[in-house]
């Protein structure tokens, strides 16, 4: 019997959205001027067909956070890590995981910051997917600014 | 459009089932099924079958063809997938199909077998294929996991606490050790809930449904044809659906669910029911803060006091309502594809008297809510018996 391990995905599964899962690249639209992340074709508010490229600060705060222990395979070796709905502040928000924190240091309002990471791993051997997570905004000197 | 009825139900006993098969489970549910109807297989002209992902749960695609035959039902089959509501949408499936004058009977299955797994990571990267993959599970978001940001959302913008929602794995219990066919049949403390280890802070082990293995199977007809089968049809009066946005950060306020309330509100207006005349409640609490939430979209009570309505008792077995007088899918059990059958069952019973000691006594109107993922899908219906 085989079991789900074995099933491994392609490279391209983890790098042919690039624009969008590297660096944080949405579109807007032209005419009612909604943001989106990750693009679409289509504006989803007007309808309009006219989207034109936007990239984001990179800035943005927590909605609400997790710290995982039973994670999916591949996430293993990161136990406990926090997972987390970050709003940007130009609006759209995303799901991933904040990084450079102990788990008292998370809190909902939180200002934080886009940080390239390692995401996940497939074993010793196989591929290493590589994308974004967040970090505290202005770190490494994040706590200073506070006091 | 003509009523469509439930005239017999079957279903195993929820559990971990290593001694049997996918296959095996839903023969013992169709089998039950068809004994409870008194209908013979060849009269079953349809069959629908809800289930989530046995594809990575048993390595095994297709099963509309694996189980009727099996049964000795050979009516052409369908599986319907919307993940943790895959049998009520099976069910509405089979309902359009009826009132749309193809067939006159239909068996609807739910089944899932998820102990075929061993690696506890299987299983949850198996269950967060109903998240978003690319954008949620792909990043390390579990099912707990975004349940435990929608609680930890709800605690911040309401002030609800965690005694609250440990009072619902408390009252859940509390009915489960009274369903023989639960797979948890004992009652916990409050102090066990709130000390069990941390699957995602601030959601621990006895916030969450269990794995489960498990298969359950009605058949339906028309009102009109009902009455040939028993002497009391359960009837559907209502059905909704609502569809949101697969991955939670994609919907606006994280402590709600607008595909229940679409849902509710199309399953009421066509019952031509209100809120106040709902007798009991079959809710899809598969984390606590999932009946919470619910408690406050289905209208029990007002937004952010679904906790505090738990704690107070106000949701307890022939309390002001009965909610998850089964047990729930917390102690009954999470077969996910399965489930909703399993609520429709529940309600058979309880409608016709037949739930022995977590019997509701108001027993005129029960409503079943069923939702798939973080809430992207969710299926309400409306049942009544005929008198």
């Amino acid at each position: 019997m085989f079991f789900p391990e074995v099933i491994e995905m392609s490279v391209p599964r983890f790098w042919r959205r690039i624009h969008s899962l590297y660096r944080l690249e949405g579109n807007k639209c032209s005419k009612c001027k909604t943001l989106y992340f990750p693009e679409r074709n289509r504006c989803i508010k007007c309808n309009s067909n006219e989207m034109e490229p936007f990239f984001y600060s990179g800035y943005g705060k927590v909605v609400s956070y997790s710290w995982v222990y039973t994670p999916p395979k591949g996430f293993k070796s990161s136990i406990p890590y926090c997972l987390s709905i970050i709003e940007l502040d130009e609006g759209p928000r995303l799901t991933t995981q904040i990084v450079a924190v102990d788990q008292d240091e998370v809190s909902i309002d939180m200002p934080v910051e886009f940080a390239f990471r390692k995401i996940s791993s497939e074993g010793e051997e196989g591929v290493i997917t590589y994308g974004f997570k967040f970090r505290p905004k202005g770190y490494p000197n994040h706590k200073k600014k506070k006091k | 459009m003509e009523k469509i009825a439930i005239v017999g139900v079957g279903n195993t006993k929820i559990g971990e089932w290593y001694e049997n098969s996918l296959r095996g489970l839903t023969d013992i549910a169709i089998t039950k099924a068809l004994e409870s109807a008194n209908i013979e297989p060849k009269e079953i002209e349809s069959s629908f079958i809800g289930s989530m992902s046995p594809g990575i749960f048993n390595q095994q695609e297709h099963i509309s063809a694996l189980i009727g035959p099996h049964s000795g039902v050979g009516a052409p089959a369908l599986r319907v997938e919307s993940a943790c509501a895959s049998g009520s949408q099976a069910m509405r499936v089979a309902m359009m199909a009826i009132n749309a004058g193809y067939y006159d009977t239909a068996l609807v299955v739910g089944v899932e077998k998820m102990t075929d797994l061993i690696d506890i990571g299987d299983v949850t990267t198996a269950l967060g294929t109903a998240s978003d993959g690319e954008w949620e599970l792909g990043v390390g978001a579990t099912f707990p996991a975004l349940f435990a940001l929608m609680m930890r959302a709800h605690m911040h913008k309401y002030g609800s606490t965690l005694e609250e929602f440990a009072s619902v794995a408390v009252k859940n219990h509390d009915n489960g050790s009274l369903n023989p066919d639960a797979q948890f049949r004992k009652k916990v403390s409050m102090e066990t809930v709130m000390n069990s280890r941390i699957i995602a802070d601030p959601i621990r082990l006895f916030d969450c449904s269990p794995v489960s293995d498990g298969a359950a199977a009605i058949i339906l007809t028309k009102e009109s044809l009902a009455k040939k089968y028993t002497d009391d049809p359960v009837y559907i009066t209502g059905t909704g659906a609502g569809t949101d946005h697969i991955a939670l950060h994609q919907r606006p306020d994280i402590t709600t669910m607008e595909s229940a309330k679409r849902a509710v509100k199309t399953a009421f207006d066509m019952a031509k029911i209100k809120i106040k005349d709902v007798d009991f409640i079959e809710v899809h609490d598969c984390f606590t803060i999932a009946e919470v939430i619910t408690l406050e979209d289905v209208g029990f009570c007002k937004k952010g006091q679904g906790g505090k309505f738990s704690l107070d008792g106000e949701t307890a077995l022939n309390s002001t309502i009965s909610v998850n007088p089964s047990g729930g899918l917390k102690a009954k059990g999470h077969p996910v594809g399965a489930t909703g059958i399993y609520q429709v069952i529940e309600v058979f019973h309880q409608l016709r008297n037949e739930a022995g000691k977590r019997q509701v006594k108001k027993n005129d109107i029960g409503v079943t809510h069923n939702i798939g993922g973080s809430g992207a899908t969710c299926v309400v219906n409306v049942f009544s018996r005929g008198d």
